[in-house]
């Protein structure tokens, strides 16, 4: 199993949930974050004086996935979710130790 | 129009030509008895007075949209706090310090008090002044107010509750009425120089001005505001919405400032004039808008909502000391120009080190002026008497403020402490926060 953690563009969640939902991706976790990249924010104009945004609101998925389907994942999210310019965020993989689901107590693929 | 004319002179202005109605040039169809003429001057100061009791709502949206939201309760709690000190000082000493009666061969600088004003008993009728004297009273206090709300803006983010009240108890107590005795109480101003100020770009708006700039020096900036090499720290407003909804509710409320200083609505002259307010009015403050909008996206590639609500504003001020005067053009020009004069003095005084949280420096005290100034162009003024009426002001406003913080500051102390400060003051002084469920900024 893998734990698939990508950082994308907030407009970008609809196209990407609706991608990866057509694979089979039954489940993910999605949180509002902010950060930074190589972009380092940017710089704004507020009642005359400038400010630099250093965090950048981007959104975060969070999917464990089957081995399986894995690759596709993060190939599904890389397509998706580009738009060709800076700040399209990233995809990390993690391996996955295990997964258990709460009401039933199954634990590893049947879990996901 | 000075109020003193109608406060002393109403029975003249209003009985008498109405009595005599051959004298007046109205035909006699359109002339209204005395008993109606009280009914409607007296609506008209009631509907003026909820407009501008409601201007406070306004202040308090807009800088509840423009602070950071750790500090968002406590500045509601400030203005709720602000517009009941004003009114209770205003019945306490206010109203009479602002109308002490002057005698005829004063200079008509020093009023004095003459006791805690009585309004009228149950079903009696003042019908000798022309209107009723409580509906004047209501409409006289919510100016006070007004010029309490001027402040807050300014000094958010960094005073504590209790050193503010008691600045705001001293101003709306003492300082606003004595300036107001000048003119609309028919002193100094009024009767020396013909100072004019219909509703009060000076009285009641660089009155604020004066008493939120010198508060602003006095007390400082917020902590992290300007740092080393005159860099400017930007601390976003937090809502834009209760901005903008506080802005329009401030623009409503100018038609009652304004039009209802017209102070009568007993005959057809009177409220035509107050149509026409109504619109100069809106223009000036439509032109402020249009001319904040403009700059903007021409100076800095995008415009700037929150110096479009400024413009607006400042174009309202820019309008009140000569409403009625005024062509249409001229009022958009009048108000074109109170929206430049916000464009350009924000950044101007980020440069001075002086933290004005919501621009009220800008919209209220600078537009002020130029209000004021104007009317030697449009109105029935001389430049002179309206520059003296100008700096008089600043003098007293600037010196009686100076004392209070100054008091304020070497004794209870005005700031919270620098850890209090940066968690917020809703945390330290309220302890109910705005926005709960988010981080604070």
């Amino acid at each position: 199993m893998k734990f698939i953690i990508a950082i994308i563009k907030p407009f970008k969640l609809d196209e990407v949930r609706e991608a990866l939902g057509a694979i089979g991706v039954a489940g993910m976790t999605v949180s509002e974050v902010k950060g930074f990249g190589r972009q380092k924010g940017q710089t704004e104009i507020y009642r005359g004086a400038e400010y630099s945004t250093n965090m950048l609101p981007k959104v975060k998925l969070e999917i464990a996935a089957s081995d399986e389907i894995a690759a596709q994942v993060v190939e599904t999210i890389e397509q998706t979710a580009n738009t060709e310019a800076i700040g399209d965020g990233k995809i990390f993989v993690l391996d996955l130790a295990s997964a258990t689901r709460i009401r039933t107590g199954e634990s590893g693929e049947t879990a996901l | 129009m000075k109020r003193s004319n109608l406060k002393f002179a109403a029975l003249a202005l209003g009985a008498a030509t109405i009595a005599q109605p051959a004298m007046a040039a109205v035909p006699e169809a359109e002339v209204v008895a005395p008993g109606t003429a009280y009914i409607l001057n007296t609506l008209l100061f009631l509907i003026g007075g909820f407009l501008v009791m409601w201007m406070a709502a306004g202040f308090a949206m807009l800088e509840a949209g423009l602070v950071r939201a750790k500090n968002t309760s406590t500045q509601c709690l400030k203005n709720i706090g602000l517009y009941s000190i004003a009114g209770l000082m205003f019945w306490v000493v206010g109203y009479n310090i602002a109308y002490p009666g002057f005698a005829e061969d004063s200079l008509g600088l020093i009023g004095g008090f003459t006791g805690i004003y009585s309004m009228q008993g149950v079903g009696e009728a003042d019908t000798e002044t022309g209107y009723s004297v409580a509906s004047d009273w209501f409409f006289q206090m919510v100016f006070c107010a007004t010029t309490a709300s001027i402040v807050s803006g300014t000094v958010a983010e960094r005073v504590k509750i209790i050193p503010f009240f008691i600045f705001v108890t001293v101003l709306t107590g003492i300082i606003y009425p004595v300036v107001v005795s000048w003119e609309w109480g028919g002193g100094y101003l009024d009767s020396v120089h013909d100072f004019s100020d219909f509703a009060g770009s000076t009285l009641v708006h660089s009155t604020g001005g004066w008493a939120a700039l010198v508060g602003a020096i006095i007390i400082g900036s917020r902590v992290g505001r300007y740092g080393p090499d005159g860099k400017v720290n930007v601390f976003p407003g937090t809502n834009i919405p209760l901005a903008t909804l506080g802005t329009f509710v401030l623009w409503l409320g100018w038609f009652g400032f304004n039009g209802a200083s017209q102070l009568a609505m007993g005959t057809v002259g009177d409220v035509s004039d107050v149509s026409k307010i109504f619109v100069n009015t809106n223009m000036a403050a439509a032109g402020g808008v249009i001319v904040a909008i403009i700059l903007t996206q021409v100076l800095y590639k995008k415009a700037d909502v929150t110096m479009a609500l400024n413009g607006a504003l400042a174009g309202l001020v820019s309008i009140t000391a000569e409403p009625l005067a005024p062509t249409v053009g001229q009022s958009i020009l009048i108000g074109g120009i109170g929206g430049a004069i916000v464009v350009f003095t924000v950044p101007l005084l980020d440069k001075l080190k002086i933290d004005d949280v919501v621009g009220a420096i800008p919209v209220h005290l600078f537009a002020g002026i130029w209000g004021t100034l104007i009317v030697a162009w449009t109105g029935d003024a001389t430049f002179v008497g309206q520059l003296v009426g100008v700096l008089l002001t600043a003098v007293w406003v600037s010196a009686a403020s100076a004392v209070v913080w100054l008091a304020l500051k070497y004794t209870i102390g005005v700031r919270p402490s620098e850890e209090d400060e940066l968690n917020g003051l809703d945390k330290a002084e309220i302890g109910v926060e705005a926005y709960p469920e988010f981080a604070r900024t």
